[in-house]
């Protein structure tokens, strides 16, 4: 029988600890000095509650998603204006606006060139601009740019994952804290907690209709993403940032940055984060230096406390049997969810008990906006960061596991001290990339067995 | 857009080679996909008139269904089946695709083509989970199937498209003039809808052909057609060959109904609009030009004009892509 006091108090318990532990690790880590910004906590809510005044938006990270996002916010509150862009790559930040302009106009898209920043360092100067930002750059990014945000007392939409190393993990965890402080509503990507299918599914296994999990499988099995072509003229870090998907250090492997989604949902059903992993992984079907360095499967079992095991699986191989779908089994039946709207709840004996058929369910991207902006406008506050940080962690510690070889704990891969992303102050064009190829083009590609992750 | 899988195929003269033995004497023909294990069986459908659309009195129709009109269609032949999985993987992946394995390029020129870009990979698995293996492909755009058409066309040197609305109706009714071309108390045998779906699309295939050996008309996908969907334009449609040619992202013409709809739905005269709603969970903007996120109903079948039309007619129907900025 599920127990709503039980799991609220496992995670609780997480949070307390993480914060502990983050903190403990940030001082080793160096960072006691990081931006804290100006801190009148509940300031920045208290601004919006119930007015009417205009909201000004910044995105960081042009690209598909970004634009995506800020369509859906623009979309969600008539009362916002976006007021700057920001993006590593001045043709991506141009677009975005020339996109968004075409949709909203200039009554609400209020990006001039001169705000419409690039480069590495040009998130501050939008964020400084706004009231919320939208960050939806390649996930090595996230935690700089989040601490930024929070510090500045900014409401937040930010893309899953939160970070690609442990390192970035505890620096989510100490700014997730202030924005708590503060009050400060943040919204993460992990749509499926907006979700009408998986909320439906949610709210009958919490009210105990099919009893406790005890294991199950999730899924991204797909095709994989696009592959750019390097281009004449570029540097490594200008290639490696266009390819952002095939470099750990920018994208944290496809077990972090798509099955995220999966293994969100398993956590967020168990109620809590696992305690350990161990996996297998490797790269079969992707050949070359034009795909990076990640892995093109992984296949992790994650232990939890309470004895549950999951079993993940991600992949990036076209013509095999695909899916993208999560199944539990548990003490007396069975649970189905999809990110297709499907959800189902079925007994032991077969008997089905609730089925979600949500075709046209409104988009839960669509959702995390509406949220977010009537939260702010209520003054109310929406604290994603939790199941954010946790999801983040867990498929990091996933990759830990099948990179290495090795079986790895919760505690250990959170405190790793390996850091896979520079600062953005450190990063220049024509500057080293933080990995590099061989004399040859290729990268190294990890070696279970042999590279260490901890 | 990614360009990579951008395939440019040269021009150069004039002519249509590798047109299937038999076409001449109009008849049934296999039409292989060159350099895969793959084939389309394509049925002859001699041409003709028919009265298009319903009578008011018709249960479950819309006004947009008429006023019927007499219209007229040339010889053409159409897929005996919906394009399945396999068949359409070719187009997506183009690991197969060389420039050695295209056709003279004297034909493509013949054809009016210049160039086909292929679809992106999908970002999740597209069947929804409802099976690959020998089932209709889904969830494709509008513009992906016609994209897919021209890509068959270049390789195999015959042109092929979607059918047109008129041409699609004329095949479902197949001689008939009632609301399904089979009796009303046959519906199990030839239609997959909610009523006998299980929820999920059938093999093409496994049901009764209609009265001209054509599967699937009704219900299991709904079928991509060329026309842009209006509902005023039957009341000036032209009487021969009618052709809605699309301006407009949405709403174009699904027809045939599908295992998510029921009977009613998958009647020769029933047209489905296609609607922004169809790509509700793509979170990027632009969205997707090659794939549908909610819409695991749709799918498509080609026709092949008997009579090859020479290039400039040819050019008409390969329609430019659309952004959709889903709003």
């Amino acid at each position: 029988m599920s127990d709503d006091n039980k799991k609220d108090l496992s995670r609780r318990q997480f949070i307390e600890k993480s914060s502990v532990l983050a903190g403990g690790a940030l001082i080793t880590g160096g960072l006691a000095g990081c931006a804290t910004g100006s801190t009148n906590p509940a300031a920045s809510s208290a601004v919006f509650a119930g007015g009417s005044e205009t909201l000004k938006l910044a995105v960081i990270g042009c690209g598909g998603r970004g634009t995506g996002a800020a369509t859906q916010a623009m979309k969600a509150d008539k009362g916002i204006e976006l007021v700057a862009v920001a993006d590593a790559f001045d043709d991506q930040a141009a677009k975005c606006v020339k996109t968004l302009t075409r949709i909203f106009g200039n009554e609400r898209i209020k990006v001039t060139p001169e705000t419409t920043f690039a480069g590495f360092d040009a998130f501050e100067k939008a964020i400084d601009m706004a009231d919320v930002v939208i960050l939806a750059t390649p996930p090595g990014f996230r935690p700089e740019h989040f601490e930024y945000a929070v510090a500045g007392n900014k409401h937040v939409f930010m893309e899953k994952p939160l970070a690609t190393d442990a390192y970035g993990v505890r620096r989510v965890m100490k700014a997730a804290e202030q924005a708590r402080e503060k009050k400060l509503n943040v919204v993460v990507g992990l749509q499926r907690h907006y979700q009408p299918s998986y909320l439906e599914a949610y709210k009958r296994y919490q009210e105990g209709a099919i009893g406790e999990i005890v294991s199950g499988q999730v899924y991204w099995n797909s095709d994989g993403v696009w592959v750019r072509e390097r281009q004449p003229g570029q540097t490594e870090l200008e290639y490696q940032m266009r390819n952002w998907y095939y470099f750990n250090w920018l994208c944290g492997d496809h077990i972090l940055e798509q099955h995220i989604h999966n293994i969100d949902v398993a956590n967020w059903f168990i109620g809590a984060a696992p305690v350990g992993a161990q996996g297998m992984g490797g790269r079969q079907v992707r050949a070359g230096p034009d795909h990076g360095e990640i892995f093109d499967h992984h296949f992790v079992e994650f232990t939890y406390a309470n004895g549950a095991v999951i079993s993940s699986q991600c992949r990036h191989q076209p013509g095999c049997a695909n899916m993208v779908e999560e199944r539990f089994q548990t003490t007396t039946g069975s649970l189905y969810t999809s990110g297709s709207n499907d959800a189902t709840l079925t007994t032991r004996a077969g008997e089905r008990l609730y089925k979600h058929s949500g075709m046209f369910d409104p988009s839960p991207y669509q959702i995390e906006h509406d949220k977010l902006f009537a939260s702010i406008r209520s003054g109310g506050h929406i604290d994603d960061t939790p199941h954010g940080v946790e999801a983040t962690m867990t498929a990091i510690m996933g990759r830990m596991a099948t990179y290495s070889g090795k079986r790895v704990s919760w505690d250990k891969a959170l405190a790793s001290g390996q850091r896979l992303v520079p600062d953005s102050k450190d990063l220049d064009w024509n500057g080293k990339a933080p990995v590099m190829p061989d004399a040859e083009g290729s990268y190294a590609i990890p070696t279970p067995g042999k590279t260490r992750v901890l | 857009m990614p360009t990579n899988r951008a395939l440019i195929l040269a021009l150069a003269l004039v002519g249509l080679a590798n047109t299937p033995a038999g076409a001449e004497e109009f008849t049934a023909f296999v039409q292989p996909i060159p350099d895969s294990e793959q084939d389309i069986s394509m049925v002859a459908v001699t041409g003709g008139s028919f009265v298009m659309g319903s009578p008011e009195s018709e249960t479950g129709r819309q006004d947009w269904e008429g006023p019927q009109h007499r219209v007229t269609v040339g010889d053409f032949f159409i897929g005996k089946y919906e394009i399945n999985w396999q068949q359409y993987e070719l187009f997506v992946y183009r690991d197969e695709d060389s420039f050695n394995s295209l056709v003279d390029p004297a034909t493509l020129a013949g054809l009016a083509i210049d160039g086909v870009t292929g679809a992106t990979s999908p970002y999740v698995e597209m069947s929804f989970g409802m099976g690959k293996e020998g089932f209709p492909a889904v969830n494709v755009t509008h513009y992906a199937a016609l994209q897919y058409a021209r890509w068959l066309s270049a390789k195999t040197g015959r042109f092929y498209r979607l059918p047109t609305e008129a041409e699609w109706e004329y095949a479902c009714r197949a001689g008939t003039s009632t609301a399904m071309s089979f009796g009303s108390d046959a519906a199990d045998k030839y239609a997959v809808t909610t009523d006998n779906s299980e929820e999920k699309y059938a093999r093409t295939g496994s049901r009764d052909a209609n009265p001209w050996g054509i599967h699937d008309m009704h219900g299991n996908v709904a079928e991509w057609t060329m026309d842009q969907f209006d509902p005023a334009f039957y009341a000036t449609s032209p009487g021969g060959n009618p052709y809605n040619r699309p301006t407009e992202l949405y709403p174009r013409v699904a027809r045939g109904g599908s295992w998510a709809q029921p009977l009613e739905h998958a009647r020769c005269a029933a047209r489905l609009p296609s609607a922004a709603n169809w790509k509700e969970r793509d979170p990027q903007i632009p969205k997707s030009r090659w794939w549908l996120t909610n819409a695991p109903f749709v799918g498509f079948r080609l026709v092949s004009p008997r009579v090859q039309p020479p290039a400039a007619e040819i050019q008409r129907y390969w329609l430019e892509a659309i952004e959709d900025y889903g709003i």
